[in-house]
């Protein structure tokens, strides 16, 4: 007896029921768009808050990209290190942060963290956070696409006659940043979505930005909607990008 | 090349690579194969010839003087040698032409525009000319194998040493290689050689190596290895492998 999924008339079926039920879900959730009655009026005079708030996670993203790739490199070297100690502490790090909710490190890190260190720059702390936290991740993805990277390709280098600094840089590093590229590309639209997180300490980006709008002017979807459309517009380009570098590397693995 | 061993050895954990191997290459020797059954040793003793790994025990005399243990010593070593693997020589990130121009620059001090003058002239002795600009996922086996061999005679080796470079080859990209292995023998260029290929090692070579379960069994001119073995196991090994 064939299985269920196996047999003709539902291998036939399967794949235009699938279409069916994502055509279904999707003319609902355009229904509901298109159809909402829109309170932009309401929106009118904060249109500059939101704009500032984009402004502020873009600024806020921006830095913690760089902070959080820096401070990822680290880990990474850490990890692959050949001291015990470096590799202990870089995986306890790796494990704390993934396994807790950067909700719960905002607040730590921003309530005890900074008071006790007499810190108070809501912007400062925001983007160390944010790092510390996307670095765990990257860090992962580093790790991973390097010792991907097989040992056939370190015993050429030798025979050529780099250095152990050489094979990294000219045949370890270049390889595995192709590797990774997707992965690493998706992290960062992530930072950019997790800096959303940060209303909760009252820092002014882009969704408290909108929640005080809400909050003040009742305006809804008129405020969300374009909250969403913000985060896109940083997102989407990440992804094509992505794509782009994946089509131009298909040769060179 | 002149090449002494002296009671060399080789342990892998529980497996014994290499033991007291005893061995000295004459001057006149100019093209030296190693044969013999898989797991016999070749691969290993091609690595400390290199210089990629150091024995556990002994020396190797080259040209008269120790092969370094030192990381330093080790790194010229390497520098001044050339080494092609049986397969994934290259760099899946560079064209063919920056393969061999990279190491030249990075490693032997070239200008750019000279390292990639001398990468195409290597790249054009070994017919591969029009596939300079090819990464080599856009290669045959056999180009890549001669793209690995143009890379290493580029930097004019005093040694080239060659590990089984067409074990994984199908026959038509295996003459198309051991062609140009045979025009560098022809030009004079020193070379150690691991191969399956008798028939070529017989043709090439001066002097053959049987290894078998890490030592020498019998050693000597091509003629007499092939015509007249005497030990044992090389009679069975050759009575085998010659049959079809
Ligand atoms: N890196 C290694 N780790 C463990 N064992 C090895 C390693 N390299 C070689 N050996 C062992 O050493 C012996 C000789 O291997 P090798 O030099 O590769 O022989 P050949 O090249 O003649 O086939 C084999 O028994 C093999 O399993
Ligand atoms: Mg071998």
């Amino acid at each position: 007896m064939t299985h269920f999924f196996d047999r003709p008339l539902v291998k036939k079926a399967l794949p235009w029921l699938l279409v069916f039920l994502l055509g279904v879900s999707f003319s609902f959730f355009l229904f509901v768009l298109l159809t909402h009655d829109y309170h932009w009026s309401r929106v009118g005079k904060y249109w500059g808050n939101l704009v500032r708030g984009w402004g502020l996670t873009i600024g806020l993203s921006a830095v913690a990209l760089l902070l959080s790739t820096l401070f990822a490199a680290i880990l990474t070297a850490g990890q692959l290190s050949r001291l015990a100690p470096a590799r202990w502490l870089s995986r306890c790090y790796v494990e704390v942060i993934r396994g807790t909710p950067l909700l719960v490190q905002i607040m730590i890190g921003s309530y005890m963290m900074a008071n006790a260190l007499g810190i108070d720059n809501k912007l400062g702390e925001g983007m160390v956070i944010l790092s510390a936290f996307s670095a765990a991740y990257l860090s992962e993805i580093f790790r991973a696409g390097i010792e991907s990277i097989p040992l056939s390709q370190r015993i050429s280098a030798m025979a050529v006659g780099f250095t152990p600094t050489q094979t990294y840089r000219y045949v370890i590093i270049p390889q595995t940043i192709r590797r990774i590229l997707p992965a690493t590309a998706g992290q960062f639209a992530n930072l950019v979505k997790d800096s959303s997180l940060l209303y909760v300490i009252g820092l002014p980006e882009f969704t408290s930005q909108a929640r005080e709008v809400h909050s003040n002017s009742y305006a809804g979807f008129a405020v969300y909607l374009p909250l969403a459309i913000g985060y896109l517009i940083l997102t989407i380009p990440i992804s094509l990008w992505t794509r782009r570098m994946e089509e131009r590397f298909r040769y060179e693995h | 090349m002149n090449i002494e061993l002296h009671d060399i050895s080789r342990v892998y954990g529980e497996s014994r690579a290499l033991h007291s191997l005893n061995l000295s290459i004459g001057e006149s020797v100019r093209v030296l194969a190693l044969i013999g059954p898989s797991g016999g040793g070749k691969s290993t003793l091609l690595r400390l010839l290199g210089g990629l790994e150091v024995p556990d025990t002994g020396e190797i005399r080259i040209g008269g003087k120790n092969l370094p243990k030192d990381e330093a010593g080790l790194l010229a070593h390497r520098r001044a040698n050339g080494y092609v693997f049986q397969s994934f020589n290259l760099f899946p990130h560079l064209d063919a032409s920056s393969n061999v121009a990279l190491p030249l620059i990075k490693v032997h001090g070239r200008g750019e525009s000279e390292a990639r003058s001398l990468a195409q002239a290597s790249l054009e002795r070994f017919g591969l000319g029009a596939h300079a600009r090819k990464f080599p996922a856009e290669l045959s086996g056999g180009q890549q194998q001669r793209v690995a061999l143009a890379r290493a005679i580029v930097s004019k080796p005093k040694l080239l040493l060659l590990d089984e470079p067409t074990s994984a080859l199908d026959p038509e990209m295996t003459s198309e290689v051991l062609e140009v292995v045979a025009e560098l023998c022809r030009d004079g260029q020193e070379i150690i050689l691991a191969t399956h290929e008798m028939g070529f090692a017989r043709a090439v070579a001066d002097q053959i190596v049987f290894l078998d379960e890490g030592s020498i069994s019998e050693t000597g001119p091509p003629d007499q290895l092939f015509d007249r073995p005497t030990h044992e196991v090389v009679k069975r090994f050759l009575g085998k492998v010659m049959r079809w």
